[in-house]
């Protein structure tokens, strides 16, 4: 059943193309997980993340100034080449500058006739941020009501919560058996999952994530585990870069598993789960998108990720975090030396690389090795 | 080969006095049991104003461009950031800064005076991150941000949502809270009132002297333009630069009316974009060799004044002030919201289109006859959409021309590569070669 999860991520096209064949609804693309997919699932409405295709591309220069993230240069060449043309909308919920202009030049050149800017509040830590995005939410939702031709009340708001609250417990569930001395899943595996339910419609996706989990409860894997490694930062579905450093172990002296993550296509898209209780749906959403963990963007003026990012580490036993970043990320860049310094003070060694997912995966791979190399090291010294 | 006569500002001397008065009095305000703070240069300035009348800021990204003009100074503020851990490639005006504090160095002298408290405000990716590590750095500042990342100003959204500006104007009402509780002083309302009257005179007077460069010859030139739009990212609401600004202005008029040029040979108009790289403003000179002018930007326009543009007309005028002053903290903090919305530099955070709506109407209401674009790679801010803005101004008919620059790290600037570029570009205006 695992593999489900690879071919929804390999073939996400082909999925929602026939999706849509089969179910008559619309289609919309996300760039980025502030988008609140549960008011999207309340209009039946499949909400879909676009993300790039790891491939070099040469089409976006004239649209985008070189000092931008190489992420957002994959994500708008996919619509300049015509790869979503299915969609029916887009949107965005504002994040970083870097991916609203990935957001601004699609909607320029490639519009599928409706397209929304949800200006998604940056003070998150604000006591005011959750009315203010309940009025944007209110907008969101006149405006889908111009797309789909219907209205929705309370109870399909409810219905797009239980949606998404129980895709995001289930990956909960998957992700608490990494903790496991030989985690019955990979870093690869974990990754494929998380970024194959952007791609799918929950409620498609949740009865093969609730066999894998019941499948990962005997489910031995012939490796050993090595090191047990953390990923932090940017926006990352390098599942290539992920396989490389989980074989190291099959052709060096050491290898690792990626046990746990804190990315936008990981954790921080589905870790928090909305706490309806008897109250308005709508603010209910709002508080869930609030108080998630941030984007660095967002996580001011307490740094409140560094926490959970430890707590992660802690939790699932990082032997070493890994921080990457996206060249140019410039959210991740001004917390960078801040993570490291939490993780490291807290006896978590970590490694920095900057990626290009743009950039063939060879080169990380052996820059991780040596970092294994040195967390061997100092594991042979006690 | 002078066409018109030209004679230096006489403000000019008062504009350096009160530019260095402000940096001394940042520095000198504990010595006066004064109180100090640092933020943003969007930062809703008038709501300190209410702590006292002893209550002085330093702004980074002014301060970061007069590191930049320092290039050795600069050069070891950037590297001071770059071994604490910070990429390169981060906004270069902060890098300036958190080097500036790492290496406890004034660019006006002396130990960088730390500040005891931050309060900034928040549209770009690293307005709060700046003073969020600046305060780190600092040993640990007490901060507070403003997120005005609330949506576009009409025409540019149907109209102007109130909750949109109610989440601005709440959070100053909070802010007032926290100034009170980290201070230990009491809030005058009285000041507060007469700061956020005296914001709305000096951008709205700004936007005026901006409009009388409409005037061929044009009265200022943009280096000018940059010694004085200076005082609106400094401290907008400063009584002395809002009258200061209101001097500026008569005698703005005066040259128009005399027909005072501040390019004698004036032969072409063009304008730019972002901040120029601080540190080579000589290419200002350069462009006025060949009798070009640059007649402002958006950017020096529209960064701290305020303005609106007319979707109808495709015009872009200086934004009426409010009928009336506001009366009390609620409604002084609505005001400024609705009134700080609308800055022109805050609409191309939300789609490219509409900078470049201001930007057309600009070309064609200052007369421009090209557009110099520059690529700053020390600012994502106001270089977010600028790749479409040159796409979308070429597609209306203007000439637009690109370097690749720096404002504040003259690494990343080619002088010798830029001026050839632009040579090339005013022949193809129709200018000839300086002999
Ligand atoms: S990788 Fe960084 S810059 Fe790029 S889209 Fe993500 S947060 Fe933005
Ligand atoms: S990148 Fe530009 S807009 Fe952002 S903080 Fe720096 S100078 Fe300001």
């Amino acid at each position: 059943m695992i593999e489900r999860f690879r071919e929804w991520y390999e073939n996400r096209h082909e999925y929602a193309r026939s999706y849509k064949e089969r179910t008559g609804r619309k289609v919309v693309g996300f760039f980025c997980t502030y988008s609140p997919e549960e008011i999207f699932y309340a209009f039946d409405v499949l909400p879909v993340r676009i993300l790039g295709s790891h491939e070099v591309q040469d089409v976006t220069e004239p649209h985008l100034f070189g000092m931008f993230c190489p992420f957002c240069r994959d994500v708008l060449a996919q619509g300049l080449k015509g790869r979503y043309e299915y969609l029916d909308g887009i949107s965005i919920g504002q994040s970083c500058l870097h991916l609203r202009q990935a957001y601004t030049s699609w909607d320029i050149h490639r519009n599928p006739g409706w397209s929304h800017y949800l200006p998604m509040p940056s003070h998150v830590q604000s006591k005011r941020a959750v009315s203010f995005l309940v009025g944007e939410y209110r907008l969101l939702i006149e405006r889908l009501e111009e797309l789909t031709g219907r209205r929705i009340d309370d109870d399909d708001l409810r219905r797009g919560i239980d949606i998404m609250n129980r895709v995001r417990r289930v990956m909960k569930e998957i992700y608490e058996l990494r903790k496991d001395d030989n985690p019955p899943i990979t870093g690869e595996e974990a990754m494929y999952m998380t970024c194959a339910q952007f791609f799918t419609d929950a409620r498609e996706f949740l009865p093969v994530a609730e066999e894998v989990k019941r499948e990962l409860t005997t489910r031995k894997l012939d490796r050993d585990p090595g090191k047990r490694i953390m990923l932090v930062g940017s926006e990352n579905d390098d599942v290539e870069y992920i396989r490389m450093i989980e074989t190291l172990g099959e052709r060096e002296s050491v290898g690792c598993t990626v046990v746990i993550e804190e990315h936008c296509t990981t954790t921080r898209y589905f870790w928090d789960e909305v706490e309806l209780g008897d109250r308005d749906p709508l603010t209910a959403i709002a508080e869930r998108y609030v108080l998630r963990t941030p984007c660095p963007s967002k996580d001011w003026p307490v740094r409140t990720r560094l926490d959970r990012i430890l707590r992660f580490a802690k939790d699932w036993r990082a032997d070493g975090a890994i921080v990457l970043q996206q060249k140019f990320c410039d959210p991740h860049e001004a917390d960078i030396p801040f993570v490291r310094k939490h993780l490291q003070d807290n006896g978590i060694p970590t490694y920095f690389l900057e990626f290009d997912v743009t950039v063939p995966a060879g080169p990380f791979a052996i820059r991780t090795e040596a970092f294994l190399e040195t967390l061997e090291a100092e594991a042979d010294l006690f | 080969m002078a066409k018109y006569p030209t004679e230096p500002l006489k403000c000019w001397t008062k504009a350096k006095e009160l530019r260095k008065n402000f940096y001394r009095n940042f520095d000198q305000a504990h010595e006066k049991g004064g109180i100090r703070w640092m933020g943003s240069a969007w930062a809703l300035d008038a709501v300190t104003c209410g702590l006292g009348r002893d209550v002085y800021c330093i702004t980074g990204e002014p301060y970061g461009a007069s590191c930049a003009f320092n290039r050795p100074l600069s050069a070891r503020f950037l590297t001071a950031a770059e071994n604490y851990g910070f990429s390169r490639d981060l906004c270069s005006y902060m890098r300036n800064y958190w080097g500036s504090i790492l290496t406890d160095e004034y660019a006006f002298g002396g130990k960088f005076p730390k500040a005891d408290f931050a309060f900034t405000q928040h549209i770009c990716c690293s307005h709060a991150k700046w003073y969020q590590n600046a305060c780190e750095l600092e040993g640990g500042v007490p901060l507070f941000a403003i997120d005005v990342g609330a949506g576009p100003y009409p025409p540019f959204a149907a109209e102007m949502y109130e909750h949109r500006v109610r989440y601005v104007a709440e959070q100053m009402l909070d802010a007032i809270d926290w100034m009170e509780e980290i201070t230990g002083r009491k809030y005058d309302d009285e000041l507060f009132l007469e700061g956020c009257w005296n914001d709305i005179r000096s951008t709205h007077t700004w936007a005026k002297i901006c409009m009388l460069n409409r005037a061929v010859p044009a009265p200022l030139d943009e280096k000018s333009i940059y010694s004085l739009y200076v005082f609106g990212t400094l401290q907008k609401s400063n009584g002395e630069f809002a009258d200061f600004y209101e001097e500026l202005l008569e005698e703005v008029e005066d040259r128009v009316r005399r027909g005072i040029a501040a390019v004698a040979n004036e032969q072409a108009r063009v304008m730019t974009d972002t901040q120029p790289p601080w540190g080579f403003l000589g290419i200002y000179r350069h462009l006025e060799t060949w009798g070009a002018v640059s007649i402002g930007s958006l950017y020096t326009f529209g960064l701290e004044g305020m303005w609106l543009y007319d979707e109808e007309e495709g015009e872009f005028l200086p934004r009426p002030m409010p009928g009336d002053k506001p009366k009390t903290r609620e409604e002084a903090c609505m005001m400024l919201a609705d009134w700080h919305l609308s800055k022109p530099e805050y609409q191309h955070f939300y789609h490219p289109e509409y900078k470049t709506k201001m930007m057309d109407a600009i070309a064609r209401h200052w007369r421009v006859d090209g557009i110099i674009l520059h690529y700053n790679r020390g600012c994502e801010g106001l270089s977010t959409g600028i790749a479409e803005n040159r796409l979308g101004l070429l597609e209306r008919g203007h000439k637009v021309m690109t370097y690749e620059g720096n404002m504040g790290d003259e690494r990343e600037f080619d002088e010798k590569a830029v001026t050839n570029r632009m040579d090339i570009f005013l022949e193809s205006l129709g200018l000839k070669r300086p002999g």
